[in-house]
């Protein structure tokens, strides 16, 4: 899923600086489960920007509503009715979410609530991990499910630096070092010739930016 | 003039290099006079790239500085600053200027430096860095590209080995990844364990390279435990750190130069490895004191 974190509070506030209405919106997929832009964190979110509004004697009515998710228009089509009752909109999705509901609204300003991180999987309730970088070119099948991309902080392709020490990472002792995880996964796995040649340069040339993908069945004939 | 370094490398003398390390900012002064002091007493002196990811004078016109002044330069290149591209452009240019000594590195990550919002680049790794230098031999680039005209460069290409690292064997991998490579000379990171180095240079004998141990002055019994603590694959022996301890006051980095010195001249007497690259860091001017130690100057 996508990783995202609440931007600081302030930060949120200053963006909304005059504006009387808002809308909060949230998004139902993975910022919901990474507990950073749900259906909740609409309503803490928008209670805080009224406290502090209130506060300063300002008024501030900010309305709340959750999507299914922001990245398909059939649900950011939900806010059609009421966004243009609003000055401005918060999106608590991450910022391809934001930048949808942006599109597809343009003439609302729209606010980013989250910092979108990252890629990653849920390693316990309320602690996620990257796992990958969307290089569009997937060696995994190499490194025995381990991603030096990713979880290497400088992603080498042929070992590890040699900042390692005790199989941990140059930029910290709390950080694995991808490629001791590498190493051992691949010697439990009895497949260590997979990395005894030289590994090829990435083409960054296959991560066409920004990135497009349009499915076979849906690509119009020529 | 000095020798070239491959030739040093292939005359089966024991080999010594040492290190300039670029100052931030233009006064150059004290680099000079490091430079003058060095130029005559080692067969390389490796000009740091960027030195722990802190912002520096750029390697090459300090590589050409060394030159001009007699000595003979050895380019550390490392693949954290400059993408595909201009590591190709700066080896020709180092090329095309007389420069052919190349150690590569990947480089410290951006944040342990003084830059830590700079983009990190790390397009190719160390590895793949030689690999590059061997298709610029070849006279073509890193894409396949044919070069124009007849001209084909050379270069002395060098990398590293971190014998202390923990666990070794990925190291190793890695090692063997940098000779396919092309790799000529290995230095390798400080070593301080000369029962553990050889070790490592039972099975670094079995490749055809040339091994060149790493010597970092200790100046005081505190670096030592720093390093032990904080310096990844640098492990200091406590009979050393007691030796540094008990050095009468005022008289620690002269038990320094004596230690790296008695660690030379026994790597050197025991034919262990095929020479020294001395770092050290910020006492450049004491490198020919740590070689009279050693019997070498």
């Amino acid at each position: 899923m996508i990783v995202a974190e609440r931007k600081p509070f302030e930060e949120i506030k200053a963006m909304i600086e005059g504006c009387k209405k808002v809308l909060v919106v949230g998004c139902g997929e993975c910022v919901s489960v990474c507990m950073a832009g749900g259906e909740k964190e609409v309503q803490i979110l928008a209670s805080q920007l009224r406290l502090a509004f209130e506060e300063e004697g300002k008024e501030l009515e900010a309305g709340e509503t959750t999507l299914e998710r922001q990245c398909d228009k059939e649900y950011l089509e939900e806010i059609k009715d009421k966004i243009d009752d609003y000055d401005a909109v918060i999106s608590m999705a991450c910022g391809a979410g934001v930048q949808f509901l942006a599109e597809m609204y343009d003439s609302k300003y729209v606010y980013p609530a989250l910092n979108t991180q990252f890629i990653g999987v849920a390693e316990r309730e309320g602690e996620w991990s990257e796992r990958c970088r969307a290089c569009s070119d997937c060696v995994l099948a190499e490194t025995g499910g381990i991603c030096p991309i990713a979880v290497c902080a400088k992603g080498l392709l042929n070992g590890p630096c040699g900042g390692t020490n005790d199989g941990k990472c140059e930029l910290s002792k709390e950080k694995d070092c991808a490629w001791t995880l590498i190493y051992n996964r691949l010697n439990k796995l009895g497949k260590l010739d997979n990395i005894r040649e030289i590994f090829p340069a990435k083409k960054y040339s296959v991560q066409t930016t920004p990135g497009r993908r349009i499915h076979e069945a849906f690509k119009e004939k020529e | 003039m000095a020798k070239a370094f491959n030739e040093a490398l292939e005359s089966g003398k024991f080999v010594v290099t040492a290190e300039v390390g670029p100052p931030k900012g233009v006064d150059i002064e004290e680099m000079k006079h490091h430079i003058e002091i060095l130029k005559d007493t080692v067969d390389g002196l490796n000009v740091t790239d960027n030195q722990s990811s802190v912002m520096r004078i750029s390697t090459l016109p300090v590589c050409r500085l060394i030159q001009e002044a007699g000595g003979e330069p050895i380019l550390q290149m490392t693949c954290r600053d400059k993408n595909r591209i201009a590591l190709q452009a700066e080896l020709l240019g180092a090329y095309i200027l007389g420069i052919k000594n190349v150690l590569c590195l990947t480089g410290d990550y951006v944040t342990v430096g003084d830059h830590v919002d700079a983009k990190p680049v790390f397009d190719l790794d160390s590895v793949l860095l030689l690999e590059a230098i061997k298709g610029l031999e070849q006279g073509k680039d890193f894409a396949g590209n044919e070069f124009t005209g007849e001209a084909r460069p050379t270069f002395c290409k060098g990398a590293i080995v971190t014998p202390e690292a923990n666990p070794i064997e990925p190291q190793l991998l890695k090692f063997e990844k940098k000779i396919k490579a092309g790799a000529e000379f290995i230095q390798t990171q400080a070593i301080y364990d000369l029962d553990n180095f050889k070790k490592f240079m039972e099975y670094a004998r079995k490749f055809n390279v040339k091994i060149m141990a790493g010597i970092v002055l200790l100046v005081s019994a505190g670096m030592a435990k720093y390093m032990n603590a904080n310096v990844p694959g640098i492990f200091v022996p406590k009979d050393l750190i007691d030796e540094m301890a008990g050095a009468e006051k005022g008289k620690a980095l002269a038990k320094g130069i004596e230690i790296a010195g008695r660690m030379i001249k026994t790597l050197k007497d025991e034919k262990i490895c095929d020479g020294v690259h001395i770092m050290a860091i910020g006492k450049e001017d004491k490198v020919p004191d740590i070689l009279a130690a050693a019997g070498l100057a």
